[in-house]
């Protein structure tokens, strides 16, 4: 089952280790062109949520439909349409740039792979380190790279886990600039972060998660700051 | 405790303390005269660790491939019981030795693969404890491949011995001595049926207990 | 063109003999480390100069066993450095061939300590390495797969766990029990003042049925193993 799909729907989500809560009854459906924001404290389960819907994990209730597909019928159709930037970034530290977007190029079956790739380095303005290892670039050059890895393949779901962590005011801009280039495409785009200020204006929907609940959802509108303040008062 | 665990334990304490006087009853054995009798029970020990052994490895396989908790619980019940078992044969193994030919340990085939066995399940022991999260099917693995061993374990362990020299004769004692065998082997099984029932039960209570938490938690 | 699994297996081989190749980290170590234990053994059975009889056999493969162990976690150690473990997961390859091709990896790596090992014990123990040099290839090679086969998938299976350094040889050991009996006995078979290489073909052969049976067991149960 390879079929595309155009939203993706978590419906009563919950996940659990022994007796410890991870996620409880999340429900949401994100459209293409949706750059959704998960926003929350520490340990609220944003990257528990968001291994879920990379199919890393699985789901202990609930289910998350890609499609009409879930998770367990998508197999590897399906996740050649997601791209994943976790927070460890997924790049092998020893392998140069090229290295890396090549051999996950190849991996994902992408047509073309050496030309892609000579565009992706383009768009991260690192051609010409192209050819050093990642273990010598910056947090910054690092995640322009892994954020090119995670969609050299096109994919129709971005998961972001923290994307902003570490990134100075440019690329920040940059990465913000290409997540808009993506939405045009009409990508589904899930962000978990905590730099509000960055995503204020970014975001097209926010889920606010504590605790592993969904919180209530705050004023519609406004900066993003008071609605996250509003949103976790008990 | 269901009915059927109550009579399993009941009899079984009924026939183990019946069982001297039956053990004592068996003939005296031609070359080693009263010490082969720990034969009683160190051949039902050794068969429990096998059945424990299986049983263990064929529901781990199960709960890999189905993800059923029950079929972990009695996994790890088995798993268990098989470090049980095995411990008793080992133990009884080498006083017959020790008895019989003066030494504490022989290279006998069975003894070093039941050794080689038991250190699979002491191994799946130790992951459950000390792996964290996760570690459930991680030992649902170890069991499986365990038990796949098991044929090739005792063909090596076999062969390999029968290639050394040995200082002293194992006699092949003949597999059915009547009524003293059989009557250690059934109290033994009814033991181990009542002991996995149990300590299945425990698990699948622990996994509720679990389960009670979360349901309390979201409330 | 090759099938999906093979490729997606080669990609895999290739990215970890490029890493490999930067530094050489885990060939340079392991292969110190097996040369140690060769020595200290060496030390511990050679009385007056003279090897104990029938020692040649057994210390080449409890240094292969150690120093393999080691490898292993080494190199699964460096899938969790930037969590491209879960990348590989991420991918829609096949997942048995990812297992296949890291172990494909190991073997490799374990090919070159052994063609410094075995010389070496040759030389150290006046091992006769050229008496039956297929049937001695033939045992190091089944051997060598059977241990990496188990090692890979615990090794992998690992990753995630706590005490994973200790756990690995905790359960590898055991595991591998009737793959050290066979090669070492078969491997003492060719080396004893009268080889036997009838023995030789026995030990060999049970350690092809257990490749055989081990490697389809593991690529049967990597996927469900390595998915939460």
């Amino acid at each position: 089952m390879s079929g595309d799909f155009d939203r993706v729907s978590v419906v009563q989500l919950g996940r659990h280790y022994g007796r410890r809560r991870a996620l409880t009854d999340i429900s949401f459906t994100a459209q293409a062109g949706m750059i959704m924001g998960l926003l929350g404290p520490n340990g609220a389960g944003k990257s528990t949520l968001l291994a879920i819907l990379g199919t890393l994990l699985v789901a202990s209730t609930g289910r998350v439909e890609y499609g009409d597909v879930t998770a367990e019928h998508g197999g590897a159709g399906l996740r050649a349409r997601i791209g994943m930037l976790g927070h460890d970034l997924f790049l092998y530290p020893e392998l140069t740039a090229r290295e890396n977007l090549i051999f996950f190029g190849r991996l994902y079956c992408v047509a073309d792979v050496e030309g892609r790739v000579a565009a992706a380095l383009e768009r991260t303005g690192l051609a010409a380190r192209g050819d050093d290892p990642v273990s010598s670039f910056s947090r910054g050059m690092r995640q322009r790279v892994a954020l090119e890895r995670a969609l050299l393949h096109g994919p129709r779901l971005l998961l972001l886990d923290e994307p902003f962590t570490g990134l100075d005011q440019a690329s920040a801009l940059a990465l913000v600039g290409r997540l808009r280039e993506e939405q045009a495409r009409g990508v589904i785009t899930l962000l978990a972060t905590h730099d509000l200020d960055v995503v204020d204006g970014l975001l097209t929907e926010v889920v606010f998660l504590n605790g592993g609940r969904r919180a209530s959802a705050g004023p519609a509108h406004g900066p993003l700051r008071e609605r996250y303040r509003e949103a976790m008062q008990p | 405790m269901t009915t059927a665990v109550k009579i399993q334990l009941a009899v079984a304490t009924l026939m183990f303390a019946v069982a001297p006087w039956i053990v004592n009853a068996a003939p005296h054995e031609a070359t080693m005269g009263l010490v082969y009798k720990i034969y009683f029970f160190h051949m039902p020990s050794a068969w429990m660790f096998m059945l424990a052994a299986i049983v263990s490895g064929v529901t781990s396989g199960r709960y890999l491939f189905t993800k059923n908790p029950k079929a972990d619980a009695t996994a790890v019940a088995a798993a268990e019981l098989a470090v049980l078992f095995g411990l008793l044969a080992l133990v009884t193994g080498p006083l017959w030795a020790r008895k019989a030919w003066g030494v504490w340990w022989v290279w006998d085939a069975r003894l070093t693969s039941s050794l080689m066995l038991f250190l699979i399940f002491v191994a799946y022991l130790l992951l459950r404890q000390f792996g964290g999260p996760g570690s459930e099917k991680l030992s649902a693995g170890l069991a499986l491949f365990g038990m796949a061993n098991v044929p090739f374990i005792y063909v090596s362990v076999n062969v390999w011995r029968t290639m050394h020299p040995k200082t002293s004769v194992v006699p092949t004692l003949p597999v059915s001595m009547g009524i003293p065998l059989w009557f250690c082997v059934t109290a033994f099984l009814l033991l181990f049926l009542a002991l996995l029932s149990l300590r299945s039960l425990l698990e699948r209570q622990r996994g509720r207990i679990d389960a009670l938490y979360l349901a309390e938690d979201e409330a | 063109m090759m099938s999906p699994f093979l490729r997606v297996a080669a990609l895999v081989v290739r990215k970890d003999l490029t890493v490999e190749v930067r530094s050489f980290e885990v060939l340079s170590t392991t292969l110190f480390f097996a040369v140690t234990v060769v020595l200290i053994f060496a030390f511990g059975f050679v009385k007056e100069g003279v090897p104990l009889d029938g020692v040649a056999a057994a210390i080449l493969w409890i240094a292969l066993a150690f120093s393999g162990t080691l490898a292993l976690g080494r190199t699964f150690e460096r899938e969790r450095q930037a969590d491209t473990l879960r990348a590989l997961m991420l991918a829609p390859a096949d997942r048995p061939a990812l297992y296949a091709g890291k172990l494909a990896g190991i073997l490799l790596l374990m090919a070159l300590v052994e063609a410094v090992l075995v010389p070496m014990v040759g030389l150290m123990f006046q091992a006769p390495i050229f008496e039956a040099p297929l049937l001695l290839a033939g045992l190091l090679a089944a051997g060598t797969l059977g241990f990496a086969a188990v090692g890979t998938l615990f090794a992998a299976m690992l990753v995630r766990a706590r005490s994973r350094d200790v756990l690995l040889p905790v359960l590898l050991y055991p595991m591998t029990v009737p793959v050290m009996i066979a090669g070492v006995r078969g491997t003492a078979a060719l080396f004893q003042s009268e080889p036997d290489p009838g023995l030789a073909q026995f030990w060999l052969a049970l350690l092809v049925f257990f490749d055989a049976v081990f490697v389809t067991l593991a690529l049967w149960t990597f996927e469900p193993l390595m998915t939460d």
